[in-house]
């Protein structure tokens, strides 16, 4: 365990409990306008401030944090129902012509920019928590097939793949018993990094407005609605972003140190 | 090598074509009619009929598909249902001031994250390793929009340097144009040299283990000699992909920023086209960011393979 993996673990866990807690709890309602108490600095009552509709930023934070976290955990669940499957069976079929077509067009997918892309599909599609997820997920899928046929071609090399084929079992059922166990820590931790790359991804998007709309709070929105009054309430802008910042953060110490956890011998820092 | 660049030409090709096909597509599910928008709720059926025609919407989809195609092989990337120009020359425009802050900013990460990275390497695992890892984790976690948004609320609210946004053009001279950019190209530049940095680092460490590095410490060179002259060039490889990756993100990846300083470049025309509806000019503009994407990724991977022999071999 290095302190790495506990500090991102800490931070990872506590962005989640207080989306957790949201749900049962927050300091003030999150949609409450209390316009005479607007643009507060962070104070006893109101811990991390208020927005200029003097609602309260840390519930806001709190109910946003399910977005972001829905958002993120949704386009990484495509990324790894979809792309999984595909990388395992360009792994299991090496060097056919199926492993190139799929190959070719995850290469094709890499190519496109990401977040052109998605900000094009939001703005066709109309904005919005779902179409925001498709947008960020579609990038994820040859990602995560990318990863499980690097990881599975040298599993494909074992003895005991060799014993399961001697078995009668077939391609398929080698994948899926075999050949997925022996990956899984790999795909956790290019997992928690999508998941990351996820959080900035919905908080890119919603700040342009294509993300969730209102009234469902979301970070991205925070800081937009923040702009024009950084001059006057800075912690407006401050506290959805440190936000950001720390959960991000959280998450790629928790994605390097599961990677070192899962493979001491192979200390080598994620670039 | 001619065989190596043969197959990836044609890679390159298809590629293209599929992207093309992909974004005509999703630009056809759009919602909405481009002559209806224009006109408003209250036009006559003829009218309609005659401004469809007029923007060659009447026709098949195969056909439009092969109009836009074909027209933008020979430089004609359709007029703009709004401005009744040339998306051409719109994108000439916007291109002044999207190409030359990708570069700025590109210049501006290289200078960071390079001597940063062989810093980290050289001393690895020490204060200074540790510290600029520290910094390149903290970096990679900053969204570069809010990021721009501390840069104004500091450099251009309180001290007052520079302006908050807004693009004087160029005919201000170099200066004035190149400062109106240095808040965009700084909030650009810092999260890519986090990422720049930690691939210098990575890949440098990686050479440094290598046995041609023992040996040019066996025929006497020492650690510092034998890292400017063996170590760098050879981590430089690694490192040119991601540069040239990043290149291509930075010409698409400013659409963000863009709006952030109110800046006319290509992502803002962007934005004003699919909320005009002007979408000959989305389609365009978005095929243009694709190609050049896909154009620096073959170019990156010809240099590549011309340094690297082994890889024009394997292939």
């Amino acid at each position: 365990m290095t302190r790495a993996l506990i500090l991102g673990a800490c931070l990872s866990i506590l962005v989640l409990l207080a989306a957790a807690l949201s749900f049962v709890w927050t300091p003030f309602d999150h949609t409450s306008l209390d316009i005479p108490n607007k643009l507060q600095s962070p104070n006893l009552t109101n811990w991390l401030g208020t927005d200029h509709f003097g609602r309260d930023i840390l519930s806001m934070l709190m109910v946003g944090a399910r977005t972001s976290i829905a958002v993120a955990l949704v386009a990484v669940g495509i990324g790894i129902v979809l792309g999984v499957p595909l990388g395992l069976w360009a792994a299991a079929r090496k060097g056919s012509w199926l492993d190139e077509v799929i190959m070719r067009g995850n290469d094709l997918i890499f190519a496109f920019p990401s977040l052109v892309i998605a900000i094009l599909i939001t703005a066709i599609l109309g904005a919005g928590a779902v179409n925001a997820i498709i947008a960020i997920g579609i990038f994820n899928i040859p990602v995560f097939a990318r990863v499980a046929r690097g990881a599975a071609l040298p599993v494909w090399e074992r003895e005991f793949i060799l014993a399961a084929r001697v078995a009668g079992k077939n391609g398929l059922r080698i994948s899926v018993e075999h050949i997925l166990p022996n990956i899984a820590n790999l795909l956790i931790v290019q997992g928690t990094i999508q998941f990351s790359l996820g959080i900035l991804a919905e908080a890119g998007l919603s700040y342009v407005g294509l993300g969730a709309q209102p009234p469902i709070p979301s970070w991205g929105r925070m800081l937009a609605d923040a702009q024009t009054l950084v001059a006057l309430a800075p912690h407006m802008a401050l506290m959805p972003g440190i936000t950001i910042i720390l959960t991000v953060l959280g998450l790629n110490l928790l994605g390097d140190g599961l990677r070192d956890y899962f493979d001491p011998k192979l200390r080598v820092s994620r670039v | 090598m001619l065989r190596y660049v043969l197959k990836r030409l044609i890679s390159l090709i298809l590629s293209l074509a599929v992207a093309s096909v992909v974004i005509f597509a999703i630009i056809e599910v759009a919602p909405g009619d481009p002559a209806s928008f224009m006109l408003g709720v209250n036009a006559r059926e003829d009218t309609l009929l005659a401004l469809r025609s007029e923007l060659g919407l009447d026709v098949s989809k195969w056909q439009r598909y092969l109009d836009w195609v074909g027209g933008m092989l020979v430089g004609d990337f359709g007029t703009s249902y709004q401005y009744r120009t040339p998306v051409s020359e719109m994108v000439a425009d916007r291109l002044w001031v999207s190409l030359p802050l990708a570069l700025y900013a590109l210049a501006l990460s290289t200078a960071i994250a390079i001597p940063a990275g062989i810093f980290a390497a050289a001393r690895r695992g020490g204060a200074g390793d540790i510290t600029v890892m520290g910094a390149t984790q903290l970096g990679v976690a900053i969204p570069n929009f809010w990021f721009a948004m501390m840069l104004v609320l500091v450099f251009a609210i309180n001290l007052r340097w520079f302006s908050a946004g807004g693009f004087v053009g160029w005919d201000e001279g170099l200066f004035a144009g190149l400062k109106s950019l240095t808040l965009p190209a700084v909030a650009l530049a810092l999260p890519q040299a986090a990422i720049l940095a930690r691939v210098m680092r990575s890949a440098l460490l990686d050479v440094l283990g290598e046995d041609f590095m023992r040996t040019a410490r066996a025929k006497g060179l020492t650690a510092r000699q034998a890292l400017w002259r063996h170590g760098l060039r050879n981590a430089l490889i690694p490192v040119l992909t991601i540069l040239g990756l990043q290149f291509a993100f930075l010409i698409a990846g400013g659409i963000i920023i863009e709006q952030v300083f109110y800046l006319p470049g290509l992502g803002r025309l962007i934005f004003q086209s699919i909320s005009a509806r002007d979408l000959i000019v989305v389609e365009s503009v978005v095929m243009l960011l694709v190609f050049a994407v896909i154009m620096v990724n073959f170019l990156v991977d010809l240099t590549y393979a011309f340094v690297d022999p082994r890889l024009r071999l394997r292939t």
